[in-house]
């Protein structure tokens, strides 16, 4: 099993492609998208996504617009803020929002590594607790 | 800045003046109009009371010696009418009728004689032995036989005193006799003597040659008599026959006088007055009022110059206020537009660093596969590498301040304890201190009130200030900070103060200016004590700089509080 299933979003095309190199070569299965709504219909194709790593400032759609629309129709989903724009205001409305973390950039690439597993954990053990909820009721209802 | 050294600016000095000036023109100018014209017309009024006063006493008088002369000579014409000439050649008779003259009039009458057509006193009633006195050559003789009735002026004549007679002419058979009584002058003297006013004012009488008739109270001394009387009746003359005039004497002092004819125009009755005898009541009255304006203006100069420094020390104040509120708005707007930059700038910035230091990373993952390099060029590439991600994270430090700048603060506010916050913050920096070779020490006030403001702002302006402090030090070889809080009025301020090389009074000014730095090239963003600066104003308080070359400088940190925090 890769460590995470990662969805990489940012309009800088270059970072977005080294990134996707850096983290590809650290086991995990990372898809990239260059904007907000691409991303969306990506997430909706690919279930397996577990992280998503959002760019804040973007053309078209704001990251804290489609983190909104993230939580709302994928919660399961962990999302890491990544900007160059860091400011408290936008992290804590990030944070306000469901965000895992918020990273600023240029990100040291053990700590965004260290903060993806994190949230992938947080992701996979959130499923455990939903799959053995349901086991249960699926048990119970036998019973 | 106090108040005496705002006042010592010429253009505060020239406005004082100006108000001053002013105010005392405008409360002078009516002042002195005002009292002016109400002295002026007082005087007018005070003079011509006076001369009326002393006119109708003159008058009054002249009616006194008048009727005196006239009642005397109807006495005289009175024998003569009622007794014969055989009786008045009796001298027994003659002496019977002195002696009822003098028991109804006193010692007014002094002799009565009576004299033939030759100027022989054929019989005599007196206290002289002027029996068969020849008058043939006396020139009142010559008029008295000349006139029915006649009053000399006062002359010395046979007895040697000074006296006046008055004459009734009587006729039988065509020859004249004269029937002449001596009035005694010393009477007549006191009658006219009786007009005393004041310390100065007399009467006495004059001849038309300008003689005396009666003896002044006080000299009367003028070199030309007749003149003299000339002066008097050049006067100014009333419809009452008064004439007024003011002559100086021959001491030069000045007199009035006030005159009228008697005797049917023969002598003049002349009162005499010291003009400043005269007008003492009015002198005074002038005195009293220069006193009161003098006194007054005094009171207004004082007045004046006391308001005028009170307004212009307010005004100076206000102006003083005004241009640091105008140098806060500067500094404000200033940091404002900075932020808005720094903050496009940071965002810019930070992009190509991440996708530089991303490629560089990139390329350090690629390494670890590749075995080709010589270990020495893949040293040198590592290196390389490395160097580029130590840059590319001092890159994100500077643009991480220049966010910090350009925040526009949401801060949780907390409750604070000052003295806790600097324990922690000398903490922080205990370590680096004794590397450094520098000694913090703290004085720290007991019992501060809690505030309430965000902690780690402080915390990051105290940090700031202390790392100042220590970059100063160290580069002096090690010192002293103290760090010390206190209560003041409605305040707490905390003092961070070094014994450093000081900071040029050149660089005082601009030392809160963001970018402004004296530290070498790479050490330093210039960012620090602007964020500091921002920080405080945002708590509501204040950040001031205090420095000496040589002897240190201390930072003063004013925050504050409200007694419901």
């Amino acid at each position: 099993m890769a460590i995470a299933n990662i969805l990489l979003v940012d309009d800088e095309i270059p970072f977005l492609e080294t990134m996707t190199k850096r983290l590809t070569k650290r086991e995990f299965i990372t898809e990239s998208a260059s904007g907000a709504p691409e991303a969306i219909r990506m997430l909706e194709i690919n279930s397996l996504i577990e992280v998503v790593i959002l760019d804040v400032k973007m053309p078209e759609m704001d990251g804290l617009s489609a983190l909104k629309i993230i939580r709302q129709r994928f919660p399961l989903v962990e999302v890491i803020m990544l900007t160059g724009h860091a400011t408290i205001e936008s992290a804590i409305e990030g944070m306000k929002l469901g965000a895992f973390d918020y990273l600023m950039k240029p990100c040291d690439m053990e700590q965004l590594v260290s903060k993806v597993r994190e949230a992938a954990m947080k992701k996979r053990r959130h499923e455990e607790k939903i799959i053995e909820a349901e086991l249960k009721k699926i048990t119970v209802s036998r019973i | 800045m106090n108040q005496r050294s705002l006042l010592k600016n010429p253009y505060y000095r020239s406005l004082i003046n100006k108000m001053v000036f002013i105010a005392i023109a405008v409360s002078f100018a009516p002042m002195l109009v005002v009292s002016g014209s109400m002295l002026n017309r007082f005087s007018i009024s005070h003079n011509e009371k006076l001369y009326a006063h002393l006119g109708e006493l003159v008058l009054k008088h002249r009616q006194n010696i008048d009727g005196f002369l006239v009642e005397k000579l109807n006495n005289i014409r009175f024998m003569a009418k009622s007794f014969d000439i055989e009786d008045l050649k009796n001298e027994k008779f003659l002496r019977n009728n002195l002696a009822a003259l003098q028991t109804e009039y006193g010692s007014v009458f002094e002799d009565l004689g009576f004299i033939n057509e030759e100027g022989i006193q054929v019989t005599y009633a007196g206290p002289f032995k002027l029996e068969k006195a020849s008058y043939s050559n006396s020139e009142w003789f010559r008029k008295a036989i000349n006139s029915d009735y006649f009053i000399s002026d006062v002359f010395l004549g046979l007895r040697g005193t000074p006296h006046f007679i008055i004459t009734v002419r009587l006729k039988n058979n065509g020859t004249p006799w004269i029937l002449r009584a001596t009035i005694n002058f010393a009477a007549f003297n006191s009658l006219v003597e009786n007009l005393r006013i004041g310390e100065t004012g007399f009467a006495f009488i004059l001849n038309s040659k300008g003689e005396f008739q009666s003896k002044p109270f006080f000299e009367v001394t003028h070199r030309k008599p007749y003149s003299f009387y000339e002066s008097i009746k050049a006067g100014r003359k009333t419809k009452d026959g008064l004439f007024f005039s003011e002559i100086a004497d021959d001491s030069g002092s000045e007199n009035i006088y006030v005159a009228s004819l008697i005797k049917n125009e023969d002598w003049i009755l002349i009162y005499r007055q010291d003009k400043s005898d005269a007008f003492a009541d009015l002198n005074q009255a002038k005195e009293a009022a220069i006193f009161i304006i003098f006194m007054g203006g005094i009171v207004i100069i004082v007045t004046s110059f006391l308001l005028s420094r009170w307004m212009v020390t307010k005004i100076a104040k206000a102006d003083w206020e005004k241009e640091l509120m105008n140098q806060q708005v500067i500094e404000t707007g200033k940091l404002a537009s900075l932020g808005e930059l720094a903050s496009g700038i940071a965002h810019e910035i930070n992009n190509p660093v991440a996708i530089m230091v991303e490629e560089a990373g990139w390329v350090n993952d690629l390494m670890e596969d590749e075995r080709l390099v010589s270990k020495e060029n893949r040293d040198e590439i590592e290196r390389a590498l490395a160097q580029i991600k130590t840059q590319g994270k001092r890159c994100r430090e500077i643009t991480q301040k220049l966010l910090s700048f350009a925040r526009k603060t949401v801060t949780s506010s907390e409750d604070v304890t000052i003295n806790e916050l600097i324990k922690e913050v000398i903490g922080f920096c205990a370590q680096r201190a004794k590397f450094g070779n520098v000694v913090i020490n703290s004085k720290l006030q007991e019992n501060l009130p809690v505030m309430q403001l965000s902690n780690s702002e402080l915390q990051q302006v105290l940090l700031n200030l202390l790392n100042n402090a220590m970059d100063a030090l160290e580069g002096n070889k090690g010192g002293n900070i103290t760090v010390t809080s206190d209560l003041e009025g409605n305040e707490v301020v905390i003092r961070v103060e070094d014994d450093g090389p000081g900071i040029p009074k050149v660089n005082l000014g601009r030392i809160f200016d963001p970018f402004f730095t004296t530290k070498p090239v790479g050490k330093g963003t210039g960012l620090g004590l602007s964020i500091c600066y921002g920080i405080i104003k945002e708590m509501g308080g204040e950040i001031t700089v205090s420095s000496v070359i040589d002897a240190g400088t201390t930072f003063h940190v004013r925050l504050p509080f409200k007694k419901n925090n």
